[in-house]
């Protein structure tokens, strides 16, 4: 016997949820979310992502609109008639039972027999490797081991889809790191449609198959890590989804889906992405700055800072500062030089002006 | 896969429902037999004998026609079976089956009575109808609900509440049951209010009794008295003040001091609750009172003039705090120990002192403990009456008022409404300032992580005086169950000190005989009465007070408002009033059960329900609701959520609420002097008898007897309901009741 997946797809038709009267936390989007995927919700906080994924769970129901899972319409089945599991925050293990009993409880209600159970239970403690721990009381674990518990608990009931509301909140930066790539693996071992909520950017990166960022109850952009830290839609995405640095520029041609823009007296050639001659913003990343290019603008080197595999430099000039990292940490630029900075081939791109 | 409930076609609790239905439409007799617990009528002429006859054989026989539109809705109910929920039809046979029934039930209760028809029009319009119908029984009240739940059925499966047929029936069974027997006798009674003595009504009978100065007058302000209104919220406030503090007092010595002998101090503190009210007010008298042995030492040994300092306010507020300051510390243990150890132990790591972590977070998060346990003794001594009657001298309080509007010389029902529409007033008053005070802030504090850690002691700074008052108030409690205790044992207090048992022997004297044991005493019958109705009425109390609780703390619904001011309405009302109101509206059909033994059961549920709904809101508000929504999420429904989650993680307040409402249901004695019977008679009501007949001996006997036998039931109760194990650390305090 062995832990399967159910996975069955997420979709969104125009959802909308309204608290009380007026307080709109998620205001009319669009999901979809495949089959056997791990999709993060990102967000600052307050923009609707817990809501977003209480609403899959049924423990708040859409005012307006539709949810599926599967092909099934869920926008009015309480969360008890949803096959989805839910990992919370704070984790939520029953404190008068023990983990075993934790683990078994579920499935106490999906009509498996008792030895069936135990065995599942037993299973499910394995795969987080927490075996032998069954006897256990909540209080008696670590925060980590509680989190893993939590995690095992939702697994063993095999759910169509999984939900985690930041679930690594808790832990400690060595032991997040440890957690979400066994949640990862056990994801991608399993099949796992997972939905998941942080807001931590690099967490995100790290674990999904699609991110979806959210601002003000609303979908900024979605697609894959490597489409959001490349190519952002906008200025928003691009400032949440790692660094960026926002350089001011004006297209002056525009041919075909390349274009050509100046910066301070400075040209240079990039795609398009569809805007038309006029302002515009360049963003590009900390890593995709050049120090010591033969071409590029000139800056001054205002703080220099040793991080132990890089070095991190602030840099000044009229139009813009600047954050910049380089690998080379042997022969580090003094504060005060003056640096001609250029930009890498790929990776910077071009926003609309705003 | 999960199984869904949505669409699944069989459906277990509406069989279950249904069949209880039929049952009780066709098998149980349907009108009220003498003895609800008694089984005589099936061998006697049941099934068709007119008394014993089920509705069904009734109506084959050609009599109780009228009954006989109650099979559509039975019928209806069926067509319901073998869809699944989301069938519209599902829904509307069974709203319509449920509403139909049950509207048919009361119309049809309460247009035919003892006497046909109960109102002229209708003999006017249908002629004169020459049968007549008796209250409800068996069958009558099985099919009551099998219509109320399938009613519920429906409106969960149209989706109310996300179609939780738990959560749906749970507001449905206790908005009629409240209604029954809250606000249904309660409106009977202050329509007497208005009633002229010629029979009609009137606004203005009213407003002279309203408006009279011997309720509102300020005379104590220039030396003479004031009005009773004044002296009961005076009283009420002062008690309900002191009992609190007491009570914290307690639960911080038991819960957050080095002190030893913890256990021996709760028990203690449990002991007033188990005593009969008068019986403190006696113990006072033979303390303090002009001859009483306190007095007489201080006059003989120092030369102080005796004085008749104890009838008046100072008695009183004495034996009410000594009576109700328990009440606050069980409310408030719970709530000392549910503040999270791991929030104190943060705050001290915030570099708090051991004082300011005390003021600025145990204390704060104890706010909802404190308001509430103000709140009970406020409405405690409001609603007291044994205490005034006996202490109060010229201090005149409300609920004497209308105890002797009713049973004194004057019977006047108007004058006692309108006293009790006044309190009623007050209560309600205290119980919206504690929500305003309380505000919309969260408390909660046991949060689903597994919570580790210790309570911190209390500052040294505290710690002093308050085991010093402790030891203080321990000691007095001590001497006057000392007294109690003395009283019992001597010939005739005050004059004749020999010691004796007589007065146990001639209550609770048995005799081994051949056939068994003869029960000889005097005492005897009450006393097997008033166990069987405590032992029948706690249980009810406790899971209607927590359902209760759960469903104001863990949902939302329409007009939940309003369902929590109808909850703790009862409480509110003094046991006088509940009394009067319950005859008045509980002798007639269709509820007909003044004499029974279920008249009491019933008088104490709605009683003491308050006390258990407090008890869990106040621990409930401390569970997270994560714990919720993550059962509901692993598949399980509202109902075993409860059931596995919150009952568990809840025992300390279900003992609360058992406890309390076991003891209240034998020490009570206010609503009871009025519902008791010659088969009924209670404990209390005995022993106020005896005390008219100046038996003191005996009454304090009895009452000592009923006191140890409270402690070995409460003990009991403890072992059986047990403590929940949420693994705080070793060092914690036992703590239990
Ligand atoms: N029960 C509620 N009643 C009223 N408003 C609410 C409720 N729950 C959330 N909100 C509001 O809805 C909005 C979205 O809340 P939500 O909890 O979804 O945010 P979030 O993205 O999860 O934020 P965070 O990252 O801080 O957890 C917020 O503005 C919040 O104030
Ligand atoms: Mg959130």
């Amino acid at each position: 016997m062995k832990i399967n997946s159910k996975a069955a797809p997420v979709s969104f038709r125009n959802v909308t949820k309204v608290y009380g009267k007026d307080v709109v936390a998620v205001d009319d989007i669009n999901l979809e979310i495949e089959a056997g995927k791990l999709v993060t919700l990102l967000g600052p906080s307050g923009c609707g992502k817990t809501t977003t994924l209480r609403m899959i769970a049924g423990l708040e129901m859409a005012t307006k609109g539709a949810i599926f899972i599967g092909d099934r319409d869920v926008t009015l089945l309480p969360a008890t008639d949803r096959d989805v599991s839910m990992v919370f925050q704070s984790y939520a293990l029953f404190p008068h039972m023990s983990v075993m009993e934790n683990v078994s409880y579920g499935l106490g209600f999906s009509g498996f027999d008792k030895s069936e159970t135990r065995d599942r239970a037993r299973q499910g403690l394995e795969l987080v490797g927490l075996k032998g721990y069954g006897g256990r009381l909540p209080s008696e674990l670590s925060g980590g081991q509680q989190q893993r518990v939590a995690v095992a608990r939702a697994l063993v009931l095999e759910p169509q889809v999984l939900l985690f509301d930041e679930p690594l909140s808790n832990l400690d930066a060595k032991l997040r790191r440890q957690v979400r790539e066994d949640i990862r693996e056990i994801q991608q071992n399993l099949g796992l449609t997972v939905v998941y909520v942080t807001h931590d950017q690099e967490e995100a990166l790290a674990v999904s198959d699609e991110i979806v960022v959210m601002r003000n109850a609303g979908i900024a952009q979605i697609g894959s890590p490597r489409d959001l830290y490349d190519a952002p839609a906008d200025r928003f995405v691009a400032d949440f989804i790692g660094e960026a640095n926002i350089i001011p520029c004006e297209i002056t041609s525009v041919d075909g889906d390349k274009a050509t823009i100046d910066i301070a007296g400075f040209h240079h050639s990039l795609p398009a992405r569809g805007l038309p001659v006029g302002a515009a913003q360049l963003a590009v990343r900390p890593t995709r700055l050049v120090l010591g290019a033969t071409e590029g603008l000139p800056m001054e080197v205002k703080k220099a800072t040793y991080v132990g595999s890089r070095m991190e430099y602030t840099l000044t000039a009229p139009f813009a500062t600047l954050f910049a990292v380089s690998e080379d940490v042997d022969t580090p630029l003094d504060v005060g030089a003056t640096v001609t900075v250029g930009l890498a081939r790929i990776g910077p791109v071009l926003l609309a002006a705003g | 896969m999960r199984q869904l409930t949505s669409e699944r076609t069989t459906h277990p609790v509406l069989i279950f429902w249904i069949i209880v239905g039929w049952a009780g439409f066709l098998l149980l007799p349907w009108y009220g037999i003498e003895d609800f617990f008694t089984f005589e009528w099936l061998i006697d002429g049941y099934p068709f004998d007119e008394d014993y006859a089920p509705a069904g054989f009734l109506i084959a026989q050609g009599e109780k026609l009228w009954l006989a539109p109650l099979i559509i809705p039975l019928v209806l109910s069926l067509f319901a079976l073998g869809k699944p929920k989301t069938h519209p039809a599902f829904s509307r046979f069974l709203i319509l089956a449920g509403a139909l029934g049950f509207g048919w039930l009361i119309i049809q209760g309460f247009a035919i009575g003892i006497r046909g028809f109960n109102a002229d029009w209708l003999r006017a319009l249908f002629g004169d109808l020459d049968d007549r119908q008796f209250g409800m029984g068996y069958g009558a009240l099985i099919c009551a609900a099998s219509f109320l739940f399938l009613f519920t059925q429906g409106i969960a499966a149209r989706g109310a509440i996300n179609g939780d047929v738990f959560v749906v029936s749970s507001i449905g069974g206790i908005v009629v049951i409240v209604t029954a027997f809250v606000f249904f006798p309660i409106a009977k009674m202050l329509t007497a209010a208005f009633i002229t003595e010629d029979g009609g009504y009137s606004a203005e009978v009213f407003a002279s009794k309203f408006f009279d100065d011997r309720l509102w007058g300020l005379g104590c302000l220039s030396g003479a008295r004031c009005g009773v209104a004044w002296n009961s919220l005076f009283l009420a406030v002062l008690v309900g003040l002191i009992t609190t503090v007491l009570g914290l007092i307690f639960a911080l010595v038991v819960t957050r001091s080095g002190f030893r002998h913890k256990r021996a101090l709760r028990a203690l503190t449990v002991l007033p609750i188990i005593t009969p009210p008068f019986v403190i007010g006696l113990a006072l008298i033979l303390l303090f009172g002009l001859s009483g042995s306190v007095t007489v030492f201080f006059a003989d040994v120092i030369g102080i003039q005796p004085t008749r300092w104890l009838y008046g306010l100072p008695g009183v507020l004495i034996a009410q705090t000594l009576a109700f300051t328990p009440i606050a510390f069980l409310v408030l243990i719970g709530v000392v120990e549910g503040v999270s150890p791991s929030m104190e132990e943060a705050a001290q790591t915030l570099r708090a002192s051991k004082w300011q972590v005390f003021k600025t977070i145990s204390l704060p998060l104890m706010r909802p403990g404190l308001a509430n346990a103000f709140l009970l003794g406020f409405i405690e001594s409001m609603a007291d009456f044994g205490n005034p009657l006996v202490l109060g001298g010229n201090f005149d309080v409300l609920s004497t008022e209308i105890f002797f509007a009713i049973v004194g010389a004057q019977y006047d029902q108007g004058k006692a409404a309108v006293l009790a529409m006044v309190l009623l007033c007050f209560t309600l008053g205290a119980f919206y300032a504690q929500r305003f005070w309380l505000g919309k802030k969260s408390y909660t504090t046991v949060s689903g992580k597994g919570d580790s850690g210790v309570h911190p002691q209390m500052p040294r700074a505290l710690s002093i005086p308050v085991l010093a008052l402790a030891m203080l108030w321990a000691v007095f409690t001590m001497v006057v169950y000392a007294m109690i205790f003395y009283g019992s044992v001597v010939e005739l207090w005050g004059v004749n000190n020999t010691l004796t048992f007589k007065h146990y022997v001639t209550a609770f004297s048995f005799r081994i005989e051949e056939a068994g044991i003869r029960w000889s005493g005097a005492a005897w019958d009450s006393f097997w009465t008033t166990l069987k109705i405590a032992a029948t009425a706690a249980p009810l109390t406790a899971i209607v007070g927590l359902i209760t609780a759960y469903l104001l703390t863990r949902q939302t619904f329409a007009g939940k408002n309003a369902f929590e001011f109808g909850t703790m309405l009862s409480f509110a009302i003094p046991g006088t009033v509940i009394g009067v109101s319950y005859i008045l509206a509980f002798n007639v059909p269709p509820i007909e059960i003044t004499g029974t033994g279920i008249i009491l059961v019933v008088s104490f549920i709605f009683r003491n329900m308050p006390v258990g709904v407090r008890a869990g809101i106040a621990s409930m508000s401390q569970l997270d609701k994560s714990l919720d929504e993550s059962s509901l999420t692993l598949g399980a429904n509202s109902w075993q959520t409860f059931r596995r989650i919150i009952l568990p993680l809840l025992r300390p307040a279900i003992l609360a609420a058992l406890v309390y409402s076991f003891v209240r249901a034998m020490t009570a004695i206010s609503a009871v002097i009025f519902l008791v019977s010659a088969e009924y008679d209670m404990a209390t009501s005995y022993i106020i008898g005896r005390v008219e007949n100046n038996d003191y001996g005996l009454a304090i006997a009895y009452s000592t007897t009923l006191i140890f036998v409270m402690l070995a039931a409460v003990g009991a109760m403890q072992l059986i309901v047990g403590r929940t194990e949420i693994g705080r650390r070793m060092s914690q305090s036992r703590t239990n009741v």
